[in-house]
């Protein structure tokens, strides 16, 4: 879109409580002008209550928010130019597509000779140009997530807003929704995006950077390979992807022990005895010992998943699970085996 | 014709990503099949299976007992007013419709419900808008108290404005206490000035209950999303929440000017001698002078102005929601699919 309009967002110290209850603690976020941030979380972490805090729909009870320089925290959603998608689509049943896309030009007076060519252009990016004269009932529900999109984007906000955007789409439109965001943010690398979701694979697919939430607070920022490769927290590790979280304490000579086992890892070890947790994910368990840290242990299960065997191996007393390729002979349930990861595969996290 | 439908308007629904060669028969069935209005029944549904199911014979004998229990006690009387109004041919007829008192309570009657239609719809809207969006403590049990208000009786609220307007009323006695005055300046209560506002004082909440309905079905992502696109609450109003609750305030309007046309109670209570409605007419004719057949004729042009309203009103929200669409039909599409 022509006009550049790069402006970030920024949120500083952001509280928001409703009737007592914090749903959103000292939240701190820088969004770069032109990036893609998700927000992670599970529900009920906070992370839509922080998108309704820049569109306006929330006020905090402490803190700013800024988009580019201006400080938007005390404006009406009306005055802060982003746009917004939700979940349900929430396109205006009485009007027609095109109308729907004309809405937010309208509202902003957008000089009458320029609306139906800003329509056409904005339709025309999410493929939807043929349907302007479409009652949002007789469109599916991806053609109307397409049509909400296109009437955001109409507005050339220099934030959008995605609350869910893919959460009522079944699975394979979901993922053929992604590449079209994908494709969106390519045409439009000045449009700041802040991304609500709490799928792991369209945080990781999308963003530049993603913060994941818990509990009105966050728990870590990061791009998404530091996020799955090197967690930094628990919280991170189990949620992003799945990890196998075992307790550990520190050896001499910068090593740390799981049981009998010497194990180097990636990190920076702890003094010696100090506990700390070890996160190494599944698929980066082999089977052998290959790899320079060997756990052995007794295999308790073994699940076929297609592409391939989930096993499940008692290491000193905790389950260790290994996310194997498939193979014709899979250890059988009982047997003793050892299993090995790579030093650069196993990282320390804190609580 | 009937056993077909179902399945042509099911297709597009089940199979909503196909949306192309298939897509402008799906359009004008859908639009076909929709109901119109909370208050308009479906036509075209159920009509089939029914008539697939029952034999006509045992049909027929299951609509005997409500049709002779309308004709003896709605129907028969009705048409002895009918047939009274005309005895003697048509000669009183056109001696009510010559004399003047019939001409000024037609206009009189037409005008102040109009007027009080006009004005429960402002104020119902206005007043529903805010007590469905606008949060404030106590919202909800101003809508319960909407509720109970419906149940009141007319009159009640007639006397209730005589006791604050009346010649002898609160407004007066505070205006005499203070100035000394022989007597107070409100004296609008006998004038159809009165009538109007007692009317609209009673039937706005007719207005209200609808709207506060249809008001309810309004998805709040829908104004967010318009008050994120630059609109204000002004052009929200008239551009998001009026389409969609619009068959619904034509309901209640339409509702309200029927019910004024045929008030009584109001306009005998406000003792507003100069103000004749057609109701007031009918009952000076048949009470005070015994005219029957001329209380009959102008008791039958109120029937057939009611009569008349509703046919136009069912036509108009029937169109309105052929071409408009409400948010809840489009969300209960939308779980069909």
């Amino acid at each position: 879109m022509s006009e550049a309009r790069r402006s970030g967002i920024r949120f500083e110290e952001v509280t928001v409580a409703y009737d007592g209850t914090v749903v959103l603690d000292g939240f701190d976020l820088t969004v770069e002008p032109g990036e893609v941030m998700a927000l992670l979380g599970p529900s009920g972490s906070g992370k839509t209550t922080a998108l309704r805090a820049v569109a306006g729909f929330v006020r905090p009870a402490a803190g700013r928010v800024l988009i580019g320089d201006r400080d938007v925290t005390g404006l009406p959603p009306h005055a802060r130019d982003v746009g917004m998608v939700v979940q349900s689509y929430a396109l205006f049943p009485h009007m027609r597509v095109a109308d729907n896309v004309a809405f937010g030009l309208k509202a902003r007076r957008t000089p009458r000779g320029e609306i139906a060519a800003r329509v056409a252009e904005a339709l025309e990016m999410v493929g939807m140009a043929d349907y302007a004269r479409r009652h949002p009932r007789e469109l599916s529900g991806g053609q109307q997530q397409r049509v909400a999109i296109a009437r955001a984007l109409a507005v050339r906000p220099g934030v959008l807003l995605l609350d869910e955007p893919l959460s009522a789409l079944d699975a394979r439109l979901r993922s053929g929704m992604l590449a079209e965001l994908d494709r969106l943010h390519r045409e439009l690398p000045d449009v700041s995006v802040l991304y609500v979701t709490h799928d792991q694979v369209e945080a990781l697919t999308l963003a530049d950077r993603v913060a994941v939430m818990d509990r009105a607070r966050l728990r870590e920022v990061g791009t998404p390979e530091q996020l799955y490769r090197a967690p930094r927290r628990t919280f991170t590790a189990d949620f992003v992807g799945a990890a196998n979280l075992l307790p550990v304490v520190g050896a001499p000579g910068g090593t740390v022990r799981f049981g009998d086992a010497r194990l180097k890892v990636a990190s920076p070890a702890p003094s010696a005895g100090a506990e700390a947790t070890l996160c190494v994910r599944p698929h980066r368990i082999t089977l052998g010992e290959e790899a320079a840290n060997v756990l052995r242990g007794t295999v308790t299960a073994v699940q076929w998943r297609g592409a391939t065997h989930r096993v499940a191996v008692e290491v000193a007393g905790r389950e260790v699970v290994a996310e194997l390729p498939e193979t014709a002979e899979p250890p059988a349930v009982g047997a003793e085996v050892p299993l090995s990861f790579a030093v650069r595969d196993g990282v320390l996290v804190d609580d | 014709m009937t056993e077909t439908r179902p399945a042509a308007t099911a297709s597009p629904r089940t199979a909503p990503a196909s949306t192309g060669p298939a897509a402008p028969a799906a359009s004008a069935s859908d639009t076909a099949e929709r109901p119109g209005t909370g208050a308009a029944p479906p036509r075209t549904r159920g009509a089939g299976p029914s008539r697939r199911a029952g034999g006509s014979g045992l049909r027929l004998l299951w609509c005997l007992p409500p049709l002779l229990v309308l004709t003896v006690i709605f129907l028969y009387p009705l048409a002895l007013v009918v047939v009274e109004g005309f005895r003697g041919g048509t000669g009183t007829y056109r001696e009510v419709f010559a004399s003047q008192a019939f001409t000024d309570a037609l206009v009189t009657t037409v005008a102040l419900a109009v007027g009080a239609t006009v004005g429960c719809v402002v104020l119902g809207f206005v007043l529903a808008l805010v007590v469905a969006f606008v949060p404030f403590p106590g919202s909800r049990g101003v809508a319960r108290f909407v509720d109970v208000f419906l149940s009141f009786p007319s009159f009640l609220i007639t006397l209730a404005l005589l006791f604050v307007y009346g010649t002898v009323g609160m407004a007066n006695g505070l205006w005499t206490g203070v100035t000394g005055a022989e007597e107070g300046p409100f004296r609008f209560l006998t004038t159809p000035w009165g009538v109007l506002l007692a009317e609209i004082t009673y039937f706005t909440p007719f207005v209200m209950r609808p709207l506060l309905a249809a008001f309810a079905q309004v998805e709040t992502g829908q104004i967010e999303a318009a008050s994120s696109l630059g609109a204000r609450p002004a052009r929200i109003v008239r551009r998001v929440i009026l389409p969609e609750a619009w068959p619904a305030l034509m309901a209640g309007g339409s509702l309200v000017l029927v019910l004024c046309l045929n008030e009584f109670a109001i306009v005998l209570f406000t003792g507003a001698k100069d103000v004749v409605t057609l109701p007031m007419l009918v009952y000076s004719k048949a009470i005070l002078s015994s005219d029957y057949t001329a209380a009959c004729c102008v008791a039958t042009v109120n029937v057939v102005l009611s009569v008349g309203l509703y046919a136009l009103y069912r036509y108009v929200t029937g169109r309105a929601g052929r071409t408009g669409g409400t948010g809840r039909s489009s969300r209960r599409a939308g779980a069909l699919a």
